[in-house]
């Protein structure tokens, strides 16, 4: 695969977790019991959009058993992911915006009392009008949600960009489409409810248990709302059930937790139900996109228009920063000069929208490759050849001012054509058949923090001695994807060890030195860097050590299967824990750190922070569907992947995050929709209604690596876990209109849509014959 | 008003008092402590709470703790013979089929259920007997792959360390 030449890197690793996950042993934050621990529970809103008159909570305090009950009034400090702009309490404070929202917890000495305190709960609403939808909201005269929201109405936040000139670009296009498209409201059903566990010592010092991706922003965020010093507070991250983005931002059972442990003055738990999952959501922002694209004769794009209204709930959360990764995700992996963007995100009465895998990138993707795919056709051209044309090269700055410093993009639209037959099946299937193509990318790494500072976003420390080996602490989160396994690898092939020898330490603000958490695609390269730095940094102290004893000059040292020796005569060889030995005999303990700071590109124009990454990943997929004309059921039967991940670290982890990828994009396009009454209720909030692919629906995934090596980052590397996703959808898109010639514009494509469509068609061309 | 029983879970007798609408699941996690055996949605949409009872999966997250007594239950703690991993357990190490770990005791126990009733399994009877198991992480693939060679593994075809 790679021309380097490595131990450890690129070989499949079984993962060290594997053996306590198989045997149920893998300890999740609902696992975790203490003496005299609570549970909690929340009152949530049963009216969508109102201000709270009055709460009475006598009854519920007077229930034997109950320990503790807490109002939003008692917690009016406000927070948010993004800190110049907190919308959310804990509990709702003077009033609600959603069908569901926290407005009251309980935490009594077993579920049921608790469960029971709630229903005695009293609470009286003022009903305000209810939105359901940005038209809703933006309506003339319609009640602000927030009412301090700056923006006017109900917009919570709203930005252009424009670069070179898009109005003169059309003017001189040989074609130009322009469509609408619609993404729906969906959630990331990862398989673990939120659960999080916190308990006070006897000075005061709250420790908290939680599965999150980001450890230090829950930290920050609890500093805030319970007005603690920072540095007595303890996060520790339990085993992460999935996150998908979902565990990405703080949510208010950590909180809730939190505040009732200090009230009651004993260690609760706050477990979610699915249908709490539901409501807390952060899923994806459904946008309705007016998108418009032109190109020249030879089918190069000369300019893009894009036009998104985005539904983001209830509340802040990401939503501002998932606007400008949309701008910053419209116009990569193509190389385009006239880009014009203005998006608005706007606040609805609806469980809230954030970071869902992939964000800001997905919803365009889907509109920009169904675009193209479209234009070729329409002009004659094979949307492999256009996409081809118009693919960046090796090395590429966006007109915006994104670096790209490597890019395989235009292998990998190579290798997912050849591998999957495209140019032999497009056009060509029988009716009912399809094959589609799509492109997509993402960021490994954000370049800036959420709040101002100049800190490093990754650190690590290493300590290595003769007791307990080499131990790598780093402050990153792994969420299932593997991550503790690919540190550790990175650690194990510049110390020339064995991988299984070599512990790592994370997800725990006081155990581990600072990292910005698990978001954006960044560990691999962020966490990494800093890994390797620290390894490189034990080895600056540990050679001196054994080139004394070799009697060789360091610069000729290295570190390879348990030894240090001269790489120009390899007998000149030491025991790599005998230099351990003496560097710890002469000079005491062996550690040493590593941090990693992305670099900071900007630009002169609004948002111009977001989209920039030190390095980007690619993918490519060649889809394959079977519609069933007498059902309209859309089975997808085979995906052809090939991703450029730079070197891939642990391959059988890639793998396993481009299956994923491939099969959850696929739920979003064909079935999965979160639907919400007109109160704002969500009306299919369970496993039952909202329905995820299960191992039936699963197509054939042919995935392969295109061979790809960044020099800049750690082993080559790059992401793997957002950017296999961006074309899925609209891959099955093109699939389906090669099937039947239909051009879907709004997901998912249920078999109604697809009859409706087909009967739409049957008579268009009965009234054309 | 608790009702006294006694239940066999992975050979071993517990007696418990038990209210007679608790559901297994937390009889299973609570009051014995076998937190193996994971909730993820509470009324048998995901599978992660199954657990053998007779040697067939059934959730418990939708059994009643009561209706179980005199029946042999099998949770994910009871597979494997101390650090022995049951062959099942096994292939989903070697074929990366563990990602987050929240799915895969339930999923384990699923498949070994189909292994013991189905030695050789095709991929669509895998994937039938495992379409109960919701899986978020993995896209099934490596799944249905680890199914496949724990049958191999099981039936001697294949010993683990050609895996």
């Amino acid at each position: 695969m790679s021309k380097h030449d490595f131990d450890v890197i690129g070989k499949d690793q079984k993962r060290k977790d594997g053996p306590k996950k198989v045997k149920g042993e893998h300890e999740f934050a609902d696992d975790i019991q203490f003496p005299m621990m609570l549970h909690g529970r929340i009152k949530r809103s049963d009216i969508a959009h109102a201000r709270i008159i009055s709460i009475d909570t006598s009854k519920a305090e007077a229930l034997a058993g109950v320990k503790a009950v807490l109002i939003g009034s008692e917690t009016p400090i406000k927070y948010g992911i993004v800190p110049q702009m907190p919308t959310e309490y804990a509990l709702a404070h003077q009033k609600v915006r959603f069908y569901g929202e926290p407005v009251a917890a309980v935490a009594a000495v077993d579920p049921e009392t608790a469960e029971r305190a709630l229903d005695l709960i009293e609470i009286e609403y003022e009903a305000l009008p209810v939105y359901t939808t940005p038209e809703q909201a933006l309506a003339e005269g319609a009640v602000k949600i927030h009412e301090d929201n700056k923006f006017p109405g109900n917009i919570a936040y709203e930005a252009d960009q424009n670069f070179g000139d898009v109005d003169e670009a059309f003017k001189n296009s040989h074609y130009v489409l322009e469509k609408v498209f619609k993404t729906s409201y969906v959630n990331h059903v990862f398989m673990e409810p939120h659960c999080a566990v916190s308990k006070f010592d006897t000075n005061g010092e709250l420790f908290i248990w939680s599965t999150t991706q980001i450890p230090h922003y829950l930290h920050t965020h609890l500093a805030k709302v319970l007005q603690m010093d920072m540095n007595k507070i303890h996060v520790k991250v339990t085993g992460v059930g999935g996150g998908f983005g979902g565990k990405g931002e703080v949510s208010n059972n950590e909180l809730i937790s939190a505040l009732l442990a200090r009230k009651a003055g004993r260690p609760v738990k706050v477990l979610y139900s699915r249908k709490d999952v539901f409501l807390q959501h952060r899923g994806r922002h459904p946008i309705e996109m007016r998108v418009k694209v032109g190109v020249d004769k030879e089918g190069m794009i000369t300019g893009i228009d894009y036009n998104g209204t985005m539904d983001g709930g209830s509340y802040g959360g990401w939503g501002l920063v998932i606007l400008f990764y949309t701008a910053a995700m419209l116009h990569l992996p193509y190389n385009v000069r006239n880009v014009r963007f203005y998006a608005r995100r706007i606040y609805t009465n609806k469980p809230t929208c954030g970071a869902m895998r992939g964000l800001g990138g997905v919803q365009p993707r889907f509109a920009l490759e169904s675009l193209l795919d479209q234009i070729a056709i329409d002009i004659g051209m094979s949307p492999y050849e256009l996409k081809k044309k118009n693919a960046i090269g090796l090395s590429h700055e966006t007109v915006s001012g994104q670096v790209v410093r490597h890019s395989e993009f235009r292998k990998c639209l190579d290798q997912a054509v050849a591998n999957s037959g495209y140019l032999e099946k497009h056009g060509k299937l029988p009716f009912g058949k399809g094959i589609g193509l799509a492109g997509g990318y993402y960021i490994s790494g954000t370049a800036y923090t959420l709040y101002m500072a100049y800190k490093p976003h990754s650190s690590a420390m290493i300590r290595v001695d003769n007791e307990s080996g080499v131990t790598v602490y780093c402050g990153a989160t792994d969420i299932g994807q593997g991550s503790d396994t690919v540190l550790g690898m990175m650690a194990a092939e510049k110390f020339g060890l064995p991988f299984e020898s070599i512990h790592v330490v994370s997800g725990d603000t006081s155990l581990a030195p600072f990292d910005l958490g698990t978001f954006a695609s960044r560990v691999t390269v962020a966490a990494g860097s800093a890994v390797c730095k620290a390894a490189d940094n034990v080895l600056e102290k540990l050679k001196p050590v054994a080139a004394i004893q070799l009697g060789v000059s360091t610069d000729q040292l290295e570190a390879r299967q348990g030894k240090i020796y001269s790489v120009f005569e390899k007998s000149k060889e030491i025991d790599f824990w005998k230099v351990v030995e003496k560097y710890i005999d002469a000079h005491g303990p062996l550690t040493a750190t590593g941090n990693y700071t992305p670099p900071r590109r900007t630009g002169n124009f609004k948002g111009a922070n977001i989209g920039h990454s030190p390095t980007y990943g690619f993918s490519a997929q060649c889809t394959e569907v079977d519609i069933d004309i007498e059902t309209g059921e859309v089975r997808v039967i085979r995906v052809t992947e090939a991703g450029d991940c730079g070197q891939p670290i642990n391959p059988v982890s890639v793998e396993g995050q481009v299956e994923g990828s491939i099969v959850m994009g696929m739920g979003q396009a064909l079935f999965e929709e979160l639907k919400v009454g007109k109160d704002g209720r969500l009306l299919n909030p369970s496993l039952h209604d909202y329905k995820v692919p299960t191992a039936t629906d699963i197509p054939e995934l042919k995935t392969t690596f295109v061979d790809s090596y960044d020099p800049d980052s750690p082993f080559g590397a790059k992401e793997a876990g957002e950017g296999p996703i961006q074309p899925v959808i609209p891959a099955i898109f093109n699939a389906v209109y090669d099937a039947i010639g239909v051009r879907f514009t709004e997901m998912p494509i249920t078999p109604e849509k697809v009859l409706r469509a087909l009967d739409e068609k049957k008579k268009q061309e009965g009234m054309q014959s | 008003m608790k009702k006294l029983i006694k239940l066999e879970i992975n050979g071993e007798n517990f007696d418990l008092a038990v209210e007679p609408t608790a559901y297994l699941i937390d009889v299973i996690r609570e009051s014995v402590g076998l937190t193996g055996t994971k909730k993820g949605c509470g009324i048998g949409d995901c599978g992660a709470c199954t657990v053998l009872i007779d040697g067939r999966p059934a959730l418990s997250c939708i059994t009643l703790a009561v209706a179980c007594t005199g029946k042999a239950i099998t949770t994910i703690e009871g597979l494997s013979k101390g650090t022995e991993l049951h062959p099942v357990q096994r292939a989903f190490i070697d074929k990366g089929a563990v990602q987050c770990g929240f799915c895969t005791p339930g999923m384990v126990l699923s498949s070994k259920a189909l292994l013991d009733e189905n030695p050789h399994p095709s991929q669509d009877e895998i994937k039938t007997a495992l379409a109960g198991n919701l899986c978020r992480c993995t896209g099934y693939a490596k799944i249905v792959e680890a199914v496949e060679h724990a049958g191999q593994l099981l039936s001697g075809e294949v010993t683990h360390e050609q895996a």
